[in-house]
This record gives structure tokens, sequence and C-alpha cells, in this order.
């Protein structure tokens, strides 16, 4: 029958917008305004679920998010959301949800038998079997994992967009309903900006449900709508609903998520995000996240059909859903009755099972007046049904409350409505590390003190009362807004009147005795998900295991993805039960964000695909595009491998590019190169600082090479610095190291030498830069350029200022090849201009436009270092036999001090060499060892390993660097180097400059 | 102790677990112990588990100011790998991992280890050279370690993005890695320790210690004076101030580092991987949850809570590299106080305080080496002296340079 719990009038759902939804393939009806849930226990679906260990079958526990039972994977394919609470998802047509951890069916599930072995399965059976045979042990696992988990995940390509929103407000509010409304209201009315932020579809929060709530003497839901009027009108007031607040950092940082489209369903385009994550910093926070009902843990507590009172209360109300005609009110406290009221007035029959020995309080009375039946002094000791429940079994407490007497006896239902207390929603304070204080009263962990700028209202402070969340809203939105700057002098205004029903007192029993002794028989879950039962919690201390993080972790109390809303205030009562000790003793475990689990695509929002670590590129790139190159990553660069001419592989490619170089004319980008432009008095001084020579002494116009050491006198990084001018010079760094530079200099400047004047200002992208290598360099570029290339005009190591194809620019005569080379710098904007210019002058030498790969490989015949490659962060310049950098005169620089420390000064420390083969074919491997004697398997003595490899065209061979053991001493001599597949290439330690190691071709050939 | 077994608990399940005795007692202090070792985590307790069961030495307390584990053994990622470059950490991972091997037997207690792989991917030229490196080393000293192309890589993890931002170009292999239980490492060390007879104290914090003549007698705690003829510290990112109430000075820096967890699912991720150019790390537990973590804070901090701002360096790159996490969801974001060296390999050492021994310094990659950090140290404070293994760790190296930088050569995530 369609909708048969369906009340035939009220609710908040739009009955004029039927719906239709299948959950695990059948189709059922709903409308607009329902969850999920609702929508399923309208057609008397209560079976929504099977729990995580034991595959119990589990209804619909609560309405909110905190959830632990009713999970299910809403949507399939790219689409699909596993692990969804049904209490959250709001109903469109078309809606399609399927149960989880389930096999063949929900109804049927195989799993099932985990329940009946369960008395095998006590918490952390696991630590203690699975041991034996130890071989066995991995497919134990196989079968642990496969049958652990929940939903399945989705497939891969999530068609939906996800955005992020930074945002600054005077005060940020958590929480739309009363409290938060109130507190809305007065910070808004002073001008201050403000974010009202509330997880619901609707705001009102717990008004939502309450059924005769009045304000001022009308319907409470005016006093809403009234209070949402205003604010819309307020400039400065921005409204989300949809938007759970979920994480609270520190100086009220503060992140949340808002769902965009998830109530409207699949989009066909994906011009509107799915969701939006938010990054607020809030000057004041006004907490008003509300509260939770606890369960009561009796025997086999778990049935569908067991539902928080205020979850029945809230379906009946907000949804017009009578989750069952037969309803068991069982209680400690006088909420409940309101439930037991609506449901009887929407028609249900109900009878009241109530802890207290004489209640008392107008609702009771109210209950009796109408014929409800009260058992008082009396608990739930058992339920029957097994995939919904049938019925429960009720006995007389004892005085103390801690056992039964007297004659059980049935009571036939289909749903049991309960509530032990209320715990304040605490998370988002505790997250902000809020201290929590216990109040005995309210049975409770209510804020304390928090060293950031909060303020708790209403019910998650534990002010349970609508005349008090009204009235502790009001004031902490004025004082909140005040603290921010606003509305001086203005006075809290008076609290509407919102008269409540007396409530009596609560009887508070954390375990609910049945008429046997605890886990014979029935299960008293605490911790639904998981299935973490009462007995779970003795057997944890009894055990010794009676911290509250060792309970938690040791019974997986609160792991579950509702993170311990209903179960952990429970559990830490139950374990200071059992130990004697007061709840406070035991404490809480922390509360960490999310405060409700949010998608990893919200959080990555924008920064996805093309926009994540977006690609650099150089203002050449679309002549490299054009031109055919195959780029590789260096740091977010993308820089030119090689550029292969059709029908070559990159070994054919380099190769033809290597010997191009050196027999003609080569070009390439080098605008990646780490540029920083130093400026100021101390600026040579800052040279001498972080350069291990000394830099006093160079003329404008002068470029020198550097290298740069930690503090432990390794080689970090090196590059060419110029002086442009007075106290002004460029600094270049190695691609990959530009910001490690960049931020070294600063940490040095800004907290070790503060007084000195230098500036070091990244000018990288400022600059494009096209370098000439080869013989025929200067026949380039002497067709472009207005000044006089000679050498004895522009030297090697020199820079000149001129006009270059028009455009101004700054030459460096520097090489990283050994050959004549030109490193030609134009601001960015010419870069493209100049390249071509280059690539048209050069026409008539071949020129060769050539990539990184050919640059290694023309740097490795001349022995040239890379700083990174052949260096490793534990390489000294001695140990590259560059002593010659080290300045011995100048005073203080990086490193000094480590080069005398005992290790780093040994003789016989890792030195780089080259590595010839003794088979001129074989390129060795870069990152193979050398051993000092080959073994038939491993382990072997390892002398060191090759950090440059190559085949080099120009040499007529492979050509390799390595960093070796004492290498300087063992040139020579020959090793063995293993490969991983068994083999051995037989090498002979060398120097490490293989061609031109005269130097004769730094000036090319004269124009 | 009763044993643990499949038998152990069938028999209780008959008596309704209600004869299972406690895991480990909670005894008063003595006034006097052979080794105190201050801090109860996994290190310490394996300090004191393997100075009972191979040194004989079992008049040994554990003194821990919260409850056992409760630091970065029952924070971090718990990945176990033995894959590092140097010989020196090779050689103390190693030792850690041949323990893992039969930890669980060998303690009675299933810390679950799985060796279900651990995939290191390179997406550049320079990662590729330092895997290469790194293999080679691995290999040549006696270590598995396998090279992988970018498809076999594929046919291990099915939803991995190889050509994400820097597509994947290779990856190194360890096939013994993986992971464990964290907490039950904790607890199953606590366990067979006080069945030695070791004392373990948890709620018990020290103040301060009793060093007469630079000689240490004793520890000051929140439940009196102790004595101790020798004292060993594990105090992990709170190392630097137990040294600073010794009189000296311990070259760590203690940072925040963070980790999140997925809401649990169906077995997706086999193994675990690392990557460092993409900069995230990943495994799947048993319970299903995915395991996410990556760097440390950028500022120091002894709150054991991450960022942000991280959390967001974290799973831009978490999605990029596994596409199919993107509609997942985050449950839940922690953190812990990693204790760092400048060259991102432990301490352990003697100190300027005779017989007071420190085992710190494991930054990001403590838990993998919990077994054989506990090994090494716990018969360098029976002998005196170093053990081998542990000699290179000294915090002498500080001043002689010899470091053993992992941080500067392999630039990758422990």
């Amino acid at each position: 029958m369609s909708q048969s719990n369906r009340i035939k009038t009220g609710g908040r759902i739009d009955r004029n917008k039927p719906v239709s939804f299948t959950f695990d393939g059948k189709t059922f009806q709903g409308f607009e305004g329902d969850t999920l849930a609702s929508a399923l226990l309208a057609n008397n679906v209560h079976l929504m679920g099977r729990s995580f260990k034991y595959h119990r079958p589990r209804g619909v526990l609560s309405a909110g998010s905190e959830e632990p039972n009713a999970i299910v994977t809403i949507g399939s394919g790219k689409r699909s959301d596993p692990n969804t609470r049904a209490t959250v998802v709001e109903m469109f047509d078309g809606l399609e949800a399927s149960s989880q951890n389930c096999w063949p069916s929900l109804n049927f599930d195989i799993g099932g038998i985990n329940n009946k072995l369960s008395r095998f399965f006590p918490a952390g059976f696991y630590y203690k079997t699975f041991m034996w045979p130890k071989s066995m042990w991995m497919k134990y696992e196989e079968i642990i994992r496969a049958s652990a988990g929940m939903g399945v995940a989705p497939e891969e390509g999530d068609p939906d967009t996800y955005a992020v929103k930074h945002e600054y407000c005077d005060v940020l509010i958590a929480g739309g309903g009363p409290a938060g409304l109130s507190a809305a209201l007065t910070a808004g009315r002073t001008g201050a900006r403000v974010i009202l932020i509330d997880e619901q579809n609707e705001f009102g929060g717990s008004l939502l449900s309450d059924h005769g709530a009045e304000i001022d003497g009308k319907p409470a839901m005016d006093w809403v709508d009234a209070a949402l009027a205003e604010l819309k009108e307020m400039e400065e007031v921005t409204i989300l609903n949809r938007t759970a607040v979920i994480g609270y950092f520190d100086h009220n940082f503060i992140t949340a998520m808002e769902k965009i489209t998830d109530h409207l369903g699949p989009q066909d385009s994906n011009d509107t995000p799915r969701q939006r994550f938010w990054k607020i910093r809030a000057k004041q926070v006004v907490l008003a996240s509300g509260s939770f009902e606890r369960p009561m843990l009796f025997g086999d507590n778990d049935r569908p059909g067991v539902m928080l009172a205020s979850a029945v209360r809230t379906y009946i109300n907000r949804y017009g859903v009578l989750p069952g005609k037969d309803m068991v009110v069982f209680t400690n406290n006088d909420s409940a009755y309101k439930t037991a009221l609506d449901a009887f007035a929407n028609g249900g029959r109900v009878e009241i099972v109530d802890t207290r020995v004489d209640p008392k309080g107008p609702l009771v009375e109210q209950a009796r007046s109408l014929d409800i039946t009260i058992h008082t002094n009396a608990a739930i000791v058992g339920t029957k049904g097994y995939r919904r429940l049938k019925g429960v079994e009720v006995m007389e407490l004892n005085e103390a409350g801690d056992g039964v007497k007297g004659t059980k006896f049935h009571i036939g239902c289909d749903v049991v409505a309960m509530s032990s207390g209320w715990n304040p929603a605490v998370n988002l304070f505790s997250q902000a590390r809020g201290k929590l204080r216990y109040d005995e009263e309210l049975t409770s962990f209510v804020p304390d003190h928090c060293q950031w700028d909060n303020y708790s209202v209403g019910s998650c402070n534990g002010t349970f009362t609508l005349e008090g969340a009204l009235s502790e809203g009001l004031e902490a939105g004025l004082k909140a807004a005040q603290a921010a700057g606003f509305g001086e002098g203005q006075s809290v205004p008076a609290t509407p009147s919102a008269p409540e029903v007396e409530h009596g007192d609560m009887r508070t029993l954390w375990y609910i005795p049945m008429d046997r002794p605890l886990a014979r028989g029935k299960k008293h879950f605490h911790e639904f998900q998981n299935d973490s039962t009462v007995a779970d919690i003795h057997l944890a201390a009894r055990e010794g295991y009676i911290s509250v993080e060792h309970l938690k972790r040791y019974t997986t109390t609160g792991m579950g993805t509702d993170q311990g809303k209903t179960s952990n205030v429970n559990a830490i009562a139950i374990m200071a039960q059992i130990r004697g000790v007061s709840i406070p003793q035991v404490g809480t475990t922390t509360f960490r964000p999310p405060f409700v689990p949010v998608t990893f695509g919200a959080i990555a929002g924008h920064d996805v695909e093309d926009l994540f670590l977006q690609a650099r590129k150089t203002p050449m790139h679309s002549a490299h595009d054009r031109n055919g190159a195959i780029y590789e990553d260096v740091g977010d660069w993308k820089r030119p491998y090689y550029f292969p001419k059709a029908g070559e592989d990159m070994h054919a490619a380099v190769q033809r590019e290597c010997k191009a170089v050196r027999d003609s004319v080569g070009i390439m980008d080098g605008s990646t190169l780490g540029k920083l432009d130093i400026q100021g008095k101390d600026a040579s001084r800052l040279l001498n600082l972080l350069y291990t020579n000394a830099w006093s002494k160079l003329a404008p116009g002068k470029c020198r090479y550097g290298l740069m050491c930690n503090e432990h006198g390794m080689v970090f990084d090196d590059g060419v610095t110029t002086c442009i001018g007075e106290n002004h010079y460029h600094m270049t760094t190695t691609t990959g190291g530009a910001g490690r530079v960049a931020n070294w200099i600063e940490e040095w400047i800004q907290t070790e030498y503060p007084d000195w004047d230098v500036y070091a200002t990244s000018v990288t992208e400022q600059w494009a830069v096209s370098i000439l290598n080869g013989p025929k360099s200067r026949k380039v570029l002497e067709k472009l350029v207005d000044i006089d290339l000679s050498a004895e005009a522009f030297p090697f190591m020199a820079m000149k200022e001129c006009h270059i194809a028009g455009v101004p620019a700054r030459i460096y005569r520097i090489s990283f090849t050994g050959e004549l080379s030109y490193e030609i710098n134009v601001p960015a904007r010419y870069g493209l201009h100049v390249w071509d210019a280059l690539l048209e002058a050069g026409e008539e030498f071949d020129i060769c436009q050539y990539g990184t790969e050919t640059m290694h490989v023309l740097r490795a015949e001349k022995g040239f270092i890379i700083a990174g490659q052949d260096t490793d962060g534990s390489v000294t310049p001695m140990d590259l036999d560059m002593d010659w950098i080290v300045s011995k005169k100048k005073g203080d620089f990086l490193g000094r001090r480590s080069f005398t420390r005992t290790d780093t000064a040994r003789t016989d420390r890792k030195q780089l060499v080259g590595v010839l083969t003794e088979d001129p074919n074989v390129v060795l491997m870069e990152g193979a060892h050398l051993v000092r004697e080959l073994k038939d398997k491993p382990p072997m003595d390892m002398l060191g390993h090759v950090t440059s490899s190559y085949m080099s065209p120009n040499c007529g061979r492979s050509i390799a660097m390595a960093l070796i053991r004492d290498g300087k001493n063992l040139k020579g001599q020959s090793f063995m180097v293993p490969t991983m597949s068994g083999k051995a290439h037989k090498v002979t330690i060398t120097d490490p400059i293989f061609f031109d190691k005269e130097n004769k071709r730094i000036d090319g050939e004269p124009s | 102790m009763n044993k643990y077994s499949v038998f152990s608990l069938v028999r209780n399940a008959m008596s309704y677990h209600e004869n299972w005795q406690k895991a480990w007692r909670s005894p008063d202090p003595k006034k006097e112990y052979d080794v105190v070792i201050v801090g109860g985590g996994a290190h310490g307790l394996a300090t004191a588990y393997y100075l009972a069961k191979e040194c004989g030495i079992t008049n040994v307390a554990i003194l821990e100011k919260g409850w056992l584990g409760g630091g970065n053994t029952g924070r971090n990622t718990t990945i176990v790998r033995s894959n590092y470059l140097w010989d020196e950490s090779s050689a103390i991972y190693e030792h850690a991992m041949k323990l893992w091997e039969n930890l669980s037997q060998d303690l009675n207690y299933n810390v679950m280890f799985s060796q279900r792989g651990l995939l290191h991917l390179a997406h550049n030229v320079h990662d590729m050279q330092e895997i290469g490196r790194r293999g080679h080393a691995i290999h040549l000293n006696g270590i598995d370690s396998e090279f992988l192309t970018p498809e076999q890589v594929k046919e291990i993890e099915p939803t991995i993005n190889l050509d994400c931002r820097y597509p994947v170009l290779g990856a190194l292999l360890q096939r013994r890695g993986g992971s464990a239980r964290h907490d039950a490492v904790a607890w199953g060390y606590a366990r067979a320790a006080d069945d030695m007879g070791v004392d373990i104290i948890q709620n018990c914090e020290v103040t301060g210690f009793d060093i007469q003549d630079g000689v240490v007698k004793g520890v000051e705690t929140s439940r009196g004076h102790i004595g101790a003829k020798k004292v060993g510290v594990v105090t992990a990112g709170h190392s630097s101030v137990m040294a600073n109430m010794a009189g000296f000075r311990m070259p760590l820096e203690s940072f925040p580092l963070q980790a999140m967890v997925s809401e649990p699912l169906k077995p997706v991720i086999n193994t675990v991987i690392m990557s460092g150019a993409v900069h995230v790390y990943l495994s799947q537990s048993d319970k299903g949850e995915l395991v996410v973590g990556a760097g440390s804070d950028n500022f120091v901090s002894y709150s054991q809570r991450g960022s942000f701002d991280m959390m967001d360096h974290i799973v831009g790159p978490l999605k990029e590299l596994f596409p199919f996490t993107s509609r997942l969801r985050m449950m839940r974001q922690w953190g812990g106080i990693v204790d760092v060296t400048v060259d991102r390999s432990p301490i352990i050492t003697k100190t300027p305080v005779e017989n007071m021994f420190f085992n710190c310094g494991w930054g990001t990659g403590g838990f993998k080496a919990t077994p054989g950090s506990g090994n090494v140290f716990a018969h360098s404070i029976a002998n005196g002296e170093l053990h081998p293994i542990a000699a290179p760790f000294t915090m002498n190296r500080f001043n002689t340079g010899a470091l053993i930088d992992e941080g500067a050569a392999a630039a990758v995530a422990h």
C-alpha cells in the first residue's frame, strides 16, 4: 500500500509535488520536502541497512546527520554516493537509492551469519586470533577486508564540479534554530557582517519538528518566518541553508560545506557546482548547534522500528509520517511525552514505559488525561522481531535501577520511541579546543571555556527551554557584534515570551537491566553502526582498556561515520559505572573535524585537472608547441625535453641535437631558470653570505658562478650572478630550486639580518631567456644586435645591455656547454618575438632547437654538475673537486663552520668522478651502484652511485658521473656495476671531464 | 598470561567472555627500578619488552603521562617499509621489518601486520633518478625492491590515474612493505612486557629528573619520586621538553603532522601508495577507510591538530591521483606532534647525563621502526653502549657532521 504511514494532513512536505523514487530497485512514492528516510517510513519501510560487523537488520534511528543506521548508496556509476545517511537526503523525483553491506539482498543477507556467531566475535576478537598458521594471515585478512567496509566506491570520473569560497565576517552563527536566529537578529541589526549557517534545507531547527510551540502567542514558525524576513533585508547578512559547519580551527577559522544541487538530483550541465566549500575567518562565533538525543541501552535495542523519540516527533510533525501504528515510548524524562502526545493525536496507539517511579508534570498529566497507559518504574528488557520490531518485553525496575523484578509482560508494537536525555552538540566548541564541564543535572557535557571568541547558545549550551534559547541567542548575538566593533550602546531586546510547560526530573539509567545477566542472548547496543555493545565495554574494562581512548579504539565506539554522536556519552557513562568513577573522570575522546563527513571533491574545489598545480609555461611555449617539442616536468614548469623530427625517437633526437650544437649552433629556452633581482647597500654582503666564494670585487657588467651550501656545508644550489650596477645584482638559480633559494634568502635576511639593506625580488617570470650555444652563435646573434660581439669587446663572463631585434635585452656571455654561448634575456613579453627572430637568423646555419636532455648531455661532457642530480644534500664543494670555489679569505658564509667538522673534513668522503664503461655502447642506469666486489647475490659493499649517465655523440661513447667513496683516489681503477636483473657492467673511474678538457671552444668561431 | 588463540576465544565465548584477564596490570610504582622508560608509546613499550626478553632486565617501569599509545603510535598512518636509501637507515628499518614479520606470533597478539606491498611513485625524471638510486641501494643491501612500469602500477592499483599532473613514469615496489594495526602494537607489547614483569604505569607524568653529579638517579613524577639506575626517554614530540628538564638541548623541532580517513568502503586500494611529487600517501585500512596523509605543517607547534591549509594540500593530490575519491567523504582528520631532526633520521643516543638515554627524532616515520627501534634501544640501555645498528644515530653526529640525510637525498615523505 502506498504511503500507508502518511498522515492525512500537516507537515512541511509539499503534497502538491509527488515524487517517485526507488530503493533497491523497487519504486515508491513520496513528496517534495521528504527525506529519503521519511519517504521510506511513509511507505512503512523501516529496514534500510545492515550493520557493519554482525550484519544485523537496521532501520532509521534519528532524523538528522547523527544517523548511524540508515546508511545507503545514492545514485549509481560515476554519480554513486556510498555511505549516505538516508535521514539527510532530500527527496527528488527519480532518486535512486540502494542498500549496502549486504548480499545477496537487504532482506536476506548471508553476512547475517556473523550475528549467529557473534558470541565469538566480541570487541577486539581479531587481536586474539588469526595468528596460526602465520602464513595464513594474508588470506584471513582478505576475508576480513571483504566483509568490512560499507559502501562500494564510485566509478572514476565524477561528472560534477565543486566550488570553494573564501569569506570574512564579524559574526558567524552556526545553527539556525531559535537560538541561532535570535543571535543573527541582534548581530545583524548592528550592521555587522553576519553569516548565518544551517545544515538543513529550512531554518527553524527544533521548531520545525515541534507541534504547538508558540512565541509571543503565535505559532513559533511565524516567528521564524518573520526573523528570516528581517534578516534577508539586512545587507550585511548572508544566509546559508543546506550548509554544515564542519570545522572550527584556530583563530576562528571556520569551514563549512554547502549542498547546492544534491537536493535537485543529477544535473545535466555542470555550470552549477554540486557543492561549495566555505572557508570563513570570523571575528566572533556564535555556536547554536543544538543537541542530540540519547538512545536507551536495552536488550536488542537495534531492531528496525526502534527510534529516538525526537526523531519520531520530527517524522510526525515535519514530514507528516507516523512511523508505526503501535508505539511504545520508552523514556526517563518528560520530553518524550511530547512524542507520545503527537503520535496519539495522529491516531497512533501509544503506551509509555517510564523508568521514573513517579513521573509528574503537565506533560505526564496530559498523557494520563488521554488515558495513555504509562508503565512507571519500568523498563524494556527485550524486543521481538528481527527485520522489523514486533513488540517489547517490559519489567518493573528495582529501586537502584540496576535490576528488574516482577513479571515480564509483552506489548505488541512496531515502533519504540526512546529518550535517555540529551547531549548538547558540543562538537564544534570542542574542535576549537574548548573545555567541557559535566553537568550533573543534565547528565551531559556542556561547554565551559574556550580560548577563541565564541558563545554557545541554546541547547548546545545545555539550555533546553525555548525562551532560554531565544534569550541566550539575543544576548550573544549583540555581544558578539559589539566585540567585533558594532552596535555600541545598544542593549539586548526583551526576549519574546515562549512559555514552556515544566519538565519533571530525569531518572537516568545508563544501562537498562534485563531479567538475566548482561550478554546472555540479547545485545545492548550503544554504538549501532559498528555493533559495539555494553558487554563490549565490560570486556574492555575487564581487560584493562579503561582509558576513554582505549575504550574507543578497542571497541570501535565512536569510530563509525557518525563519529559517536549518539554513542559516546553513553559509552563513557557505562565505563564510569564499571570503574566506579565519575563520568568526567573518564572524560571524552577528542572531537575532530569534520562535524559531518565532507566530500573530498568539495575540499579540492576548483583546484582540479588543469587548475591542479597549474603548469607554468614560458613565453615561448607556443613556439615549442608549433615546433613539435616533447615536454619534461621540471618543478611546475613544462620544459621542452627534446624536439624530435619525423621518425625520430628520443635517443635519435638527442644525439642529433647534441651534435648540432657543437658543430654549428643550437638554441634552447632558458626562461625557467630561477632569477632574483638583488638590490641594496648590503647586496654584496648577502652574496658573500650565500655563496662560498667572494663577491665584493665583482665589477658591473661582470658575471660569476657560485655554489650555495646549507649550514651543514652541503651544496644545495648553484648559478651565475651578475653585477648589474652599484648595489644591484641579477642572480640565477636552478629551475627546480628557485623557490627554495628565494625562501632561503628571506629566512636569512628576515630572521638573522633584518638590519641589512638588501632586497631580493623574484623576477623569474619577468625575463624570457633564449640561449644560443655553439661555435656559430656569434654569427647568428650579430645579425640582430647593436653591439660588438667580438671576444675582446664582449668576453666570457660578461654582460651587455643592448637591443636585439628591436627590443631591449641583457645578454650574458656564460656557458653551460663549454661552447660560445649567449644567454639573451628580454622582458617576458618580447620572448616569443626574439625566439622567432633568432630561429630565422639561424636558419642559414641550420640552427637546432634543443631541449633539456641535450643540455644534460652537453654539460656532462664537460663535467659540469647539476645541483640536485649530481649532488643530493650530502655533498660538499670539496667532494665535487671544487675546492677553488670555497674562499679561504673572506669572512663567514653559510656552510663554512661545517667544513671543519670531523666527518665533513674527511678526505675519503663520496666524491664526484667520471665513470666509463668497458663497453662504450653501454649506458649505465642512473642510480646504479659501483660495488667493491661483485658477489653472486646481495648484500654487496657499495662504493657509490651513478648520478648522470648518457650516450655522448661528441665523445662517441657513453659517459657517466658518479659519487664514489674516496673516488679521487680510485681514478684509474675498475669496478663492477651490478644491475637489478643480475647482470653486471665493468667500469673504470676517471676524471669527470670528457670533452674539450682544455676549454678551447669557449670563444667559438670568430665572426 | 592466558594465551590468545582461536581455542581460547571459543572457550571464553562459552563463559560470555567474563573470564579474560587484564591485558596488563596497573601496579603502583616501586621505589626503584633497574630501568625506567619514560613514554608509553610503542617505541617505549617495545624497549621494555626487549629489555625483559632479550637482555634479562625485568625490573623495568614504563611511565606514561596519559594512555598507552596515545602519542604518535595511535595517530600515524601505520605504514611499514624498509626501503631507505642510506645503509645506516636500511639496517635499522630492515632490522625492524624482520621483527615485524614475526611480531604477532612473538607477542601472541595479532598486530595485523599486512605485507600488502608499498609503491613509491615516480612522476618526473628526478623522481626516476631517485627511485633508481634507492632501488639499487636497497637491492644491494639485500632488501627486496622492484622497479615497475606505469602499466605494472596500473595492474596493481586499477583506480590510479597514471596520466595525472606529473604523469606516473614508474614506481619502486617493496612487496614486504605494508601496514599494521597501530593500537595493537602498543597493546601487544604492553601485554607481553607486563607478562615478563615490567610495570606499566599510566597517568604518571614525569615532571623532572633526579640527577646527582651528572648521573641520573631517578625521575620525579606526578606519583612521586621513582628511583632508576638507568633512564630511557622515548617521548617523540616532547623529547626536547624532556631534554630541557635534564639540562641539555636536543636538536629537534616539533611540528604538527596530520592524517585523515574517509568513510569505510569495500576493498578498493590494494597497497600502500606514496607519491612525493603529487604529494600524498594513501592506503586502505582493514576496516575499509582510506587512510590519507602527507606533509607536516610549516610551523612548529605542540598542538596535536593539523592546519586546514595542509589538509587542502593533501586532498587536491588525492583527487588528482585517485579521481574516484571525489565523491567520497572525509570522516575524520587529526594530528600528532612529530619530532624532526635536521637530517630526518632518528636520534638514539647516550646523553650528557650518565645512564640517561634518548630515543627520539623519528619525525614523520617512526611507526615502521617500532620493533627495531625498541630492540636496539633496549640493548643499548642494557649494555651502556649503543647497539651497532643504533650507533650511527647518536646525537654526536650533529657535531661531527656524519648526518644520515634521508630528507635531502630521498626527498620523499616517510
